[in-house]
């Protein structure tokens, strides 16, 4: 089992390829269409902003990868910028992005009386089955952003989370799972759903 | 729900922390790594490593320092001390931190913040501030460097903002007189700073009991509370300090 960590050259990678040594996984951090194709599954992250992210993508015809890899039908998960670019659009510079999801990445209302970035610790509303098996309801995954993901069909939300507004935090359609939130810097649980993903 | 941070800070000097330590069982005094993985343990929700190293030919030291915690802990972490440029802020986070923490080198040159930001996003930079009361500032709170021997002339309330405005994720808010005191943070400080800017600000300085984390914590409008010696010297552990803030209501992540 092959995991490639795309990389494209935006965010910080360190933290996922330390998390998947920890965890036991056989990985690969790569911008190579064939070395990526060549991958079981793909992780996704990606630290940083909606417009300057799909550049970088473009630049390395890594667009192209993550459509054919979808394509293929082989398990990708997205990670926090990487959860919000696989939508259609995001509100961030007005971006249109990779369209593997339907929907699109939104701002947090400015007028909730709270402090934006979304930073820290939050919990998140799931069922405890597939990527949720074996976490625990209360379990707490640490956040950082400003935008969130609003699929266009309800039914692809496996994870909800309240800050301000409820939004949705996990989503899954398809071959594709995304998390808003780190499961690589959320402790225990978050190493627990990367292994979920590997070992599904 | 949404929880409240709390942060352990750990005083690094050529890689080896500077305050002793007397956890139970078989951890190595001044180790920072092994510290950093038993509080990760306890269920911290962050940690920042600052560098006190006076040489800058041992700086590497840190780096490795770094490396090695991020192999081990899957929480956030930041490493502040002695980041002046962007190279500087490249050198750790490459190495595996998520955020830099910018202070004096941030007075001396504003700017750092706003390129920092630019190449690595407003999450990675964190403005740490030194706020010392005196009545000569509009806001009743001066910004001073090197543990306070040196006054700028910068208001606390005006650097803030301004720090915010240049790109500044998250504030670390020091307050120098409360500093060791064990007195309790500095609840004017840090309902003032926290409730004119828009990122979240961590409080520092002051904390002695459980109490005064829940303090800030709800009544100082901090979204985290920094600590040292209450865990280092061994009196409290990040989970008992966790269960009480719990039981005083606030929301806290328990592992």
């Amino acid at each position: 089992m092959k995991i490639g960590i795309v990389d494209y050259n935006a965010g910080n990678l360190t933290s996922v390829v330390s998390a998947l040594s920890f965890i036991g996984s056989d990985y690969v951090v790569s911008s190579e269409h064939s070395v990526l194709m060549g991958c079981d599954k793909l992780i996704f992250p990606g630290v940083g902003e909606a417009n300057w992210a799909m550049e970088q993508l473009r630049v390395r015809d890594l667009e192209r990868s993550l459509r054919e890899f979808k394509k293929s039908g082989k398990p990708i998960l997205g990670i926090c910028l990487g959860s919000q670019i696989i939508l259609d659009h995001s509100q961030e510079s007005d971006t249109n992005c990779l369209g593997l999801v339907p929907g699109e990445a939104k701002h947090f209302p400015k007028d909730m009386g709270l402090k934006i970035p979304h930073i820290g610790w939050n919990t998140v509303e799931h069922n405890g089955k597939g990527i949720f098996r074996g976490i625990p309801k209360e379990a707490s995954f640490y956040f950082v952003h400003s935008y969130y993901v609003e699929p266009k069909d309800k039914k692809n939300v496996i994870g909800k989370t309240t800050y301000g507004i409820e939004f949705c935090s996990s989503v899954e359609y398809e071959n594709i799972t995304a998390f808003q939130f780190h499961p690589e810097k959320s402790g225990e649980v978050g190493l627990q759903l990367l292994r979920n993903f590997v070992e599904a | 729900m949404f929880q409240k941070r709390v942060v352990v800070c750990l005083d690094v000097r050529d890689g080896k922390t500077t305050k002793g330590i007397k956890f139970k069982g078989n951890v190595d005094i001044g180790d920072p790594v092994l510290m950093a993985e038993e509080y990760y343990k306890q269920g911290v929700d962050e940690l920042v490593f600052y560098d006190i190293t006076a040489s800058s030919d041992k700086r590497g030291i840190m780096i490795d320092v770094v490396k090695e915690v991020a192999k081990r802990i899957f929480i956030p972490f930041t490493v502040g001390g002695g980041i002046n440029s962007l190279e500087d802020i490249r050198a750790v986070i490459d190495a595996g931190a998520e955020k830099v923490s910018l202070n004096s080198g941030a007075v001396r040159n504003p700017n750092i913040i706003k390129e920092g930001a630019e190449v690595f996003g407003n999450q990675c930079i964190v403005l740490a501030m030194d706020a010392k009361a005196d009545d000569t500032c509009p806001s009743g709170y001066r910004i001073v460097t090197s543990g306070g021997r040196n006054e700028t002339q910068w208001d606390a309330l005006e650097w803030a903002k301004e720090g915010v405005r240049l790109g500044a994720g998250e504030i670390v808010l020091n307050s120098i007189d409360a500093d060791g005191m064990k007195t309790g943070y500095e609840m004017n400080l840090t309902k003032m700073i926290s409730e004119a800017v828009s990122v979240p600000v961590v409080a520092s300085g002051g904390a002695g009991v459980p109490k005064h984390l829940a303090d800030v914590l709800t009544e100082g409008k901090a979204d985290a509370a920094l600590i040292a010696s209450m865990v280092h010297y061994g009196d409290y552990t990040v989970s008992s300090i966790k269960n009480e803030l719990k039981e005083l209501g606030v929301s806290v992540r328990i592992v």
